[in-house]
């Protein structure tokens, strides 16, 4: 009996194997599937490798959540992750491996600018809807109209840290000292500098060094030179901790401000009493009071044994986005889940409501968080 | 500096203050040269004796670091035991890579053994990547950084004072020691003769009952214990370490050693601080875009002009 019954089942399976190549030659694509593929872009190693482990994280979060409530339309969610070493070479790369050998639906990633931006236009032209946490990079989503992004963006965070500069510090004067070999602390330089100055700030000191630069005795020496009030210092940790102690040494005593760049713990374990006292903006404080933000936090701590950062809520939030997106569409469609994605409409995410401008970057306040104490203690929000 | 000044300086205050700004700078370049200048000794040694570039010479010196870091955070020991260890370390290392790496490789051609030497280096990063991990590591901090005003120009505007840290003190206290420690070895021991016996003739020296083997061992010992110090001074004085930090900072001290003229030892010294002073001041008065495009545009024109080197006197090619 029972050979029977799976000779039977067999032969169905068979059959509509056959219907359903043949059906895909005209027929619109295939929308039900035993698993939803998504893949995730993310430094696991390299220099910035803490934030690779918190994106793959929130990542992880949202679908064991999705796959506990039944999955996407009736399909279990499974993810495709793949290291990128914080190198857009490897990001293409990981890009064009999970498009062609994993068949993903959509993909979450990369985490630094430049290597999203090395990403997207391979998924761009593929038509895979991608969308990235943390690139904040204004020119990430300009690359085309399959690529988004969960956080804000750069222009935004040096006109915050401008607007928080003047308006909560009450300072006048400002240094800015930035990496001119990546776009992520150029971008937060150049618009800290234009809003500063708008707001009726002078900026005495535009200073620049290269990638893998240990040494910045010589620019602050000349910074310390002109005596500004702040110090905007838009790079990743390691070299914002690095930088604030040869500043201290040298008797700099502005205040130093930054973007999400400084958002690890490793910043103090490098900038020492040095980092103290600092301000940089963010997207996201795990003291954050929303029902979202609450029970994100509390399921997390109870998954990973940890406080989750900015980058694991927004890979948390864009895991979310893509996944309402594939929902919404009710197919596996890349221009569709693309259009279902575009269109939501104050999404109820961890770092706040979201809706897409045309541009696909999301509308959102910024949360300014003081270093104190080794820790990172809430201090303000600033609004556009 | 276009727009930088304030108006209301007088020319003779205006004067004073680019002196301070020249005078800080230079301080600062003497830290960076102190470190090139360790490592280029050992580049220096090395060649001078054996004629071999040894590319791993860079990541010897990361290894330094690293072994700094790992006896100061799982043992706590203080400054001198730390850069102490790291150097023992280091030689012994260099010991080793000597005798299985170079060693049967002493007949063949330059090559050869200039090919093994990048394959070592490699090796090296990648036994670090895998065994302690790929990422930057925070170094401990064993001295508490302070700064001493050496002098002021009372109160105004602009750079009024003239700072020196311990840590820039102690970098080019330890690297002018280690020098001088060097100088001695090579020029007033029996091991030294020995070592400039070979440099000069191997065979002849060989000839002469000098265990060349021994020598060549000697010296890689020496190089690489430097390298080590200078790991761990860098790790006191730059806090972040990780496994591909000796591939520029070898490169850049190899070209130290080329400016001093390679194999002679306060070349090496002197390359050094001219390399670090080099650099900074095209941060402090140009962009840092050309700080490495200066650095070897210098090298140019030197080998151009001066092609033994700074100190260095030509000698034609033995054919």
């Amino acid at each position: 009996m029972k050979n029977v019954s799976i000779r039977i089942m067999a032969l169905c399976l068979v059959l509509a194997l056959i219907v359903s190549l043949v059906g895909c030659t005209k027929a619109p694509v295939q929308t039900t599937v035993k698993e939803i593929v998504i893949g995730v872009v993310a430094p696991m190693t390299g220099d910035v490798a803490t934030f690779g482990k918190s994106t793959r994280q929130g990542v992880e979060l949202a679908v064991k959540q999705i796959n506990d409530k039944g999955g996407i339309n009736g399909s279990t969610v499974v993810i495709k992750a793949e290291d990128d070493k914080n190198d857009p070479v490897e990001a293409a790369n990981a890009a064009l491996k999970l498009i062609s050998k994993d068949k993903v639906i959509g993909i979450v990633g990369s985490v630094a600018s430049k290597c999203t931006l090395a990403a997207a236009p391979i998924a761009q032209s593929n038509k895979i809807p991608l969308i990235s946490g943390t690139s904040t990079n204004e020119k990430v989503t300009q690359v085309g109209d399959f690529i988004f992004r969960a956080c804000f963006i750069d222009p935004f965070q040096g006109l915050v840290m401008a607007k928080f500069a003047s308006e909560n510090l009450k300072k006048t004067t400002a240094a800015v000292l930035f990496d001119i070999d990546n776009d992520y602390t150029k971008g937060l330089a150049e618009q800290f500098k234009l809003n500063f100055e708008k707001m009726g700030g002078k900026v005495l000191a535009y200073e620049t060094y290269g990638k893998g630069d240990q040494d910045f005795n010589a620019q602050l020496t000349k910074i310390k030179s002109f005596g500004p009030e702040i110090l905007f210092l838009p790079d990743y940790y390691n070299t914002v901790g690095l930088i604030a102690k040869q500043a201290r040494a040298q008797g700099i005593k502005a205040i130093f401000l930054g973007g999400d760049g400084w958002d690890s713990e490793d910043l103090v374990k490098i900038g020492g009493d040095a980092i103290e006292g600092g301000y940089f903006s963010n997207h996201y404080s795990p003291d954050s009071t929303s029902p979202e933000a609450v029970s994100f936090r509390s399921a997390y701590e109870a998954a990973f044994k940890a406080t989750p950062d900015a980058l694991a809520a927004l890979a948390y939030d864009a895991a979310n986005i893509l996944m309402e997106g594939i929902k919404q569409a009710k197919t596996t469609d890349g221009t569709a889940v693309r259009n279902a994605m575009a269109g939501l409409k104050n999404f109820k995410a961890v770092s706040g409501n979201v809706s897409f401008d045309s541009n696909r970057n999301p509308i959102k306040g910024a949360v300014i968080l003081k270093v104190q104490g080794g820790k990172q203690v809430f201090e303000a929000v600033i609004n556009p | 500096m276009a727009g930088g000044c304030p108006r209301h300086f007088t020319n003779s205050q205006q004067e004073g203050r680019e002196n301070l700004l020249f005078l800080q700078q230079l301080i600062n370049g003497l830290q960076l040269g102190s470190i090139y200048a360790l490592i280029a000794l050992g580049y220096t040694m090395v060649y001078g004796i054996v004629r071999l570039i040894n590319f791993a010479h860079g990541d010897i010196y990361m290894i330094g670091a690293y072994t700094g870091y790992m006896i100061a955070t799982r043992l706590n020991w203080p400054f001198l035991p730390c850069l102490f260890a790291a150097m023992v370390f280091c030689a012994v290392l260099g010991m080793t890579i000597e005798k299985i790496a170079y060693r049967p490789l002493r007949s063949a051609p330059r090559i050869a053994t200039l090919t093994t030497a990048i394959g070592v280096s490699l090796l090296l990063q990648n036994l670090v990547r895998y065994f302690i991990g790929p990422n930057y590591i925070p170094f401990p901090e064993l001295f508490k950084r302070q700064s001493y005003v050496i002098y002021s120009a009372g109160s105004g505007l602009g750079l009024r004072t003239l700072t020196v840290s311990n840590i820039q003190i102690i970098v080019l206290v330890t690297a002018l020691t280690l020098m001088f420690l060097l100088q001695f070895i090579v020029r007033k021991t029996k091991t030294g003769k020995a070592m400039r016996a070979v440099s000069f003739d191997k065979d002849a020296a060989r000839l002469m009952g000098i265990d060349v083997d021994r020598i060549i061992t000697i010296t890689f010992a020496i190089g690489s214990s430097l390298a080590g110090a200078a790991g761990v001074l860098v790790g006191i004085a730059y806090p972040r370490i990780d496994p591909g930090m000796g591939v520029l900072a070898g490169l850049k001290a190899f070209v130290a050693a080329v400016l001093g003229g390679v194999g002679i030892i306060p070349g090496a010294m002197f390359g050094g601080l001219v390399m670090g002073s080099a650099e900074t001041m095209v941060l402090a008065y140009g962009k840092s875009t050309y700080r490495d495009a200066i650095a070897f545009t210098i090298l140019i024109l030197i080998l151009l002009f001066k092609p033994a080197g700074l100190f260095g006197k030509s000698v034609s090619e033995k054919v």
